[in-house]
């Protein structure tokens, strides 16, 4: 076990860990934080994307160990005490079903956005995917990404 | 017509701010503190054989483990519609991935390196894998003790064969129907199996308290047949239904595969041999794929007659399923389909024997759709091939033998009023039909592809649905069900429905996801009957509650009942334009009277639905009788194709879909299930591909290999489309339509492949590869 810190939506949050815990796993069962989901555990879905350093990642491919000192930004993060605008259109253009992939959607969502405002639906599309979405038939999240870039336009 | 405020109406889903906030909690996201336990199943190594040892001793000596269970410890058999599964494989195995053993340590991983040192030791015994195999005369027996399993009295299992169940419908004559038709065809269709791959795969938690309480929390679309699946299985060790209590949190999807019971009675069983632990058991993505229920595989054997004007005369429909190593749910898959596989079609003479084929392949069991999407793939290439041998438009010979309101079905009993032609009219109009399409490329060919559909919800006559409804002090409501918000919307359409009799928004009902201690029954969140079964629930909860308002006023007021309705959360008169009183005045407080007392009190309502006029006491020879069916829900597809000559590769240029929802309680979440199960559906055709060995072990279990599609794989433009021919029992005329929007995809797809190329195939999936060889091959017609 080693102690491991990490600023974690914005708090530096300390842990115990072993060198085989999964940054998924310590997230999810040392520290508290439950939106990234397990899927397959082999970083095929994206259910359990977090941004980390700003950089979407699968938390299951990534050993908590590795993590020391680095910033990490789950889908609490993002909402904190008011949803973004992103999330608000989730909700308008029901872009989720079952809402089990929609933590590692929006995170993959945000990264794009925060790094490019303005992508096309050709660069919406690739940057989804990595995330699988098995209810909507994703054309709901292409549109919410889209309103959102308009929006910001207005 | 009365115009509503809240049905019909494209409200937000309840649920919402809980999923994209990640503040809803799934099964795998509560914690259960230091009295957590871990299990992890110890798989089959062999598709069949007999068990003739377990060596658990190296497992129990590595530290942290708990204990290790086997068969001998749990001797009981269970299932839905037939006993016929095991806790823990017995005496064999029946196919490989199958639970013989499990290790429960303290630690996930701890369990996992114990389950790797668990020794099986087998004789193999011969493997079937493919149902033809299995029926013939000399292939192994898989359950030998078949005739004694106890079944539902609509199945027909025939002891020492492996045919678990033989649904037979007999109707007209059908050598004379052959004799009246001028063309006959005649082939085989097959349809492999398929996974649902819900991105959350199964989990659950057993806890066996020190009272003898079992609590089991797990990912589920059905709480309350859990309960009693897991009351009824350990009964032997006392349990009876008050001791059991099943919590349901947020589902990740589900799709049929979280219906019934599978691995959740795992930890179950093992909780009450460890009391006062919880026990977890999370299935892998692998597991997920290789022992949970699997839609089932089907070779399908057509025979049409129809006249040269085209009308059909005749069929002769046999279905053979590969239902896997047990079918206690998925029998009635096998069931439900021979009920139907005459399709949405006005035909007089008619013979279907669907047959439900052990093999020792993981079991088949329910998936979106019910075996329908299967059926039709093979009817709805039929039926255009016999079109085009006619040379009549395939659109227009549909039209000439659709089924309308009032027709026989295949048993016997009515068709339901619905919007077959409207459907048909709206989607040809959609794809422009008529006009003739050409590729600007010219490496590039163009295709159409059309395609009907139909399904009946498949339940027990007698399944039930039932509501509670509560008031809170500011007149919002906790509406308290039992179905499940696997992500088609429920939540949302039932308070939409409660908002509609009591005039109360959405947004102020709260529908919280079910525990059966608390929550009223609810059989399955399955079939698609949901918003019809527990909608017609929530909206007599409703009217109970309106009811008791409405009396309340009278008794203190006295204005007369039919005067009094509510409108804008208050009750209102409309002999006394002036009265007007908040709902939020009196709902639990009551009403002050002159003399300082109250009247009234606490208003909740209750309701339940039960069809009470379907019966599955059809003839077992012919069908003929029964009314095993409460209605269909129809429909129409219509795509256009593009196929790259070369490399087979295709891709959806357009593809419209309609569905006769009856009423369209929410007109934004229907689009959504159009939009999702179509998808779902053009993957069967398109993308997935389950392979297995000749020992029976699936080969790509995982999603690297199983292809479901990706954000790159969306067609260029859905066009959903809803029909609303009202449904007479319906809650404001609903039915459901979520499985039923997978249907047409993959024939569809088939048909626009013979459209543009000239190409006929009659087995899924229809990948680029196969399309390419039949092009370089030459071949018109592939198996």
């Amino acid at each position: 076990m080693r102690q491991v810190t990490i600023t974690l939506n914005g708090e530096s949050r300390s842990c115990l860990v072993k060198p085989n815990e999964t940054l998924l796993d310590v997230l999810r069962d040392k520290l508290g934080v439950k939106s990234p989901k397990c899927g397959c555990d082999h970083g095929d879905c994206g259910s359990c994307a977090v941004l980390l350093n700003g950089k979407s990642v699968r938390s299951c491919l990534i050993f908590a160990i590795e993590c020391e000192g680095m910033e990490i930004r789950t889908l609490e993060g993002v909402s904190g005490d008011k949803l973004s605008a992103l999330q608000e259109a989730f909700i308008e253009f029901n872009s989720f079903q079952c809402g089990y992939c929609a933590p590692g959607v929006i995170i993959t969502a945000t990264e794009l956005l925060e790094t490019n405002p303005h992508p096309s639906l050709d660069e919406i599309k690739e940057a989804l995917s990595g995330n699988l979405c098995r209810c909507t038939g994703y054309t709901p999240i292409f549109d919410a990404i889209m309103a959102v870039t308009k929006k910001e336009d207005e | 017509m009365k115009k509503h405020k809240f049905i019909g109406q494209p409200v937000i889903r309840i649920d919402g701010r809980e999923k994209v906030s990640g503040a809803a909690v799934f099964t795998d996201d509560i914690d259960f503190g230091a009295n957590l336990l871990y299990a992890e199943v110890v798989t089959s190594t062999q598709a069949h054989a007999l068990i003739k040892a377990i060596d658990t001793s190296a497992a129990e000596c590595i530290e942290g483990v708990v204990k290790v269970f086997t068969g001998k410890d749990f001797p009981y058999q269970f299932g839905l519609y037939m006993k016929d599964r095991y806790i823990f494989a017995q005496e064999k195995v029946r196919f490989y991935g199958e639970q013989v053993a499990a290790v429960v340590a303290r630690s996930a991983q701890v369990a996992k390196q114990a389950a790797r040192l668990v020794r099986v030791e087998y004789e193999p015994l011969p493997v079937v894998t493919d149902q033809m195999e299995a029926l013939e005369a000399d292939a192994a027996l898989i359950h030998p003790g078949l005739g004694e399993y106890e079944h539902v009295p609509w199945f027909f299992p025939q002891s020492q064969t492996n045919i678990a169940h033989w649904r037979k419908i007999r109707k007209g004559d059908l050598e004379d129907g052959f004799k009246q038709a001028d063309y006959v065809l005649e082939d085989t269709y097959q349809v492999p199996r398929y996974a649902h791959c819900a991105i959350e795969t199964h989990v659950a938690i057993g806890k066996f308290d020190h009272s003898g309480r079992l609590t089991v929390w797990s990912s589920s679309q059905s709480p309350h047949t859990q309960r009693n699946l897991f009351a009824e299985a350990l009964a032997p060790l006392g349990l009876t239904h008050k001791d059991v209590r099943v919590i349901t949190p947020h589902v990740g999807g589900g799709f049929g595969g979280k219906a019934g019971v599978t691995m959740e009675i795992i930890p179950a069983a093992l909780a009450t041999k460890l009391r006062g632990y919880a026990v977890k058991l999370r299935w892998t993505r692998e597991q997920e794929f290789t022992n949970t229920y699997q839609r089932l595989g089907v070779i399908a054997k057509f025979c049409m007659g129809v006249t040269k004007d085209g009308f059909i005369t005749a069929l002769d429909h046999k279905i053979y399923w590969d239902a896997g190593a047990y079918v206690e749910y998925g029998a009635n898959v096998v069931n439900a389909v021979g009920l139907s596989a005459i399709g949405p079609y006005r035909i007089p003479n008619v013979s279907i024997d669907s047959i439900c084929v052990y093999t020792n392949l993981p079991p088949g069991g329910p998936y979106r759709g019910f075996g329908y999407s299967e059926m039709l793939y093979g009817l709805e290439s039929h039926i255009d091939r016999i079109a085009s041998h006619l040379g009549i438009d395939p659109v227009q010979f549909r039209r000439m033998n659709a089924i309308s309101e009032g027709d026989t079905t295949a048993y016997g009993a009515r068709m339901n009023p619905n919007g077959l032609m409207e459907a048909i009219d709206k989607v040809t109009a959609a794809i422009d039909w008529d006009k003739p399409l050409a590729s600007a490329n010219p490496s590039k060919v163009l295709g159409k592809g059309f395609a009907l559909f139909w399904k009946a919800p498949a339940m027990p006559p007698n399944a039930s649905s039932s509501a509670f409804l509560k008031f809170n002090e500011d007149a919002s409501i906790n509406l308290i069900i039992s179905g499940m918000d696997i992500g088609q919307g429920y939540q949302t359409v039932m308070a939409q429905i409660a908002a509609e009799v009591l005039s109360i928004p959405p947004i102020k009902i709260r529908v919280e996801t079910p525990d059966t201690d608390r929550n009223p029954y609810e059989w399955q969140t399955v079939a698609s009957h949901i918003t019809w079964s527990c909608g017609n629930a929530v909206k007599n909860a409703a009217l109970d509650a309106r009811d008791q308002i409405l009396a309340l006023i009278n008794r203190v007021h006295h204005l007369p009942i039919d005067t009094l309705y509510l409108e804008d959360e208050a009750v209102k008169c409309s002999n006394d334009k002036r009265f007007h009183l908040p709902l939020r005045d009196f709902v639990i407080n009551g009403i002050m009277t002159g003399d300082g007392t109250f009247k009234g009190g606490p208003i909740i309502g209750r309701g339940m639905f039960m069809p009470e006029f379907s019966s599955t006491k059809g003839n077992p020879e012919t069908g003929q009788g029964g009314h095993p069916n409460v209605h269909y829900t129809v429909g129409a597809g219509a795509l256009i194709l593009e196929i790259d000559r070369e490399t087979g590769k295709m891709r959806v240029l357009k593809a419209a879909e309609a569905v006769d929802a009856g009423c369209a309680l929410n007109p934004d979440l229907i689009k959504g299930q159009i939009t999702g199960g179509l998808m779902q559906g053009l993957a069967t055709v398109l993308y997935e591909d389950m392979r297995f060995d000749e020992k029976g072990r699936m080969l790509n279990p995982n999603f690297t290999d199983y292809k479901i599609p990706t954000s790159m794989d969306v067609p260029d433009e859905i066009i959903p489309i809803i029909v609303e021919v009202a449904q007479p029992d319906g809650p404001y005329g609903a039915r459901g339509i979520g499985e039923h929007t997978m249907l047409p995809a993959a024939p569809m797809v088939a048909n626009a492949i013979a459209d543009a190329l000239g190409i006929r195939i009659k087995s899924m999936p229809i990948t680029a590869e196969k399309v390419a060889l039949a092009i370089i091959n030459g071949q018109k017609d592939v198996q």
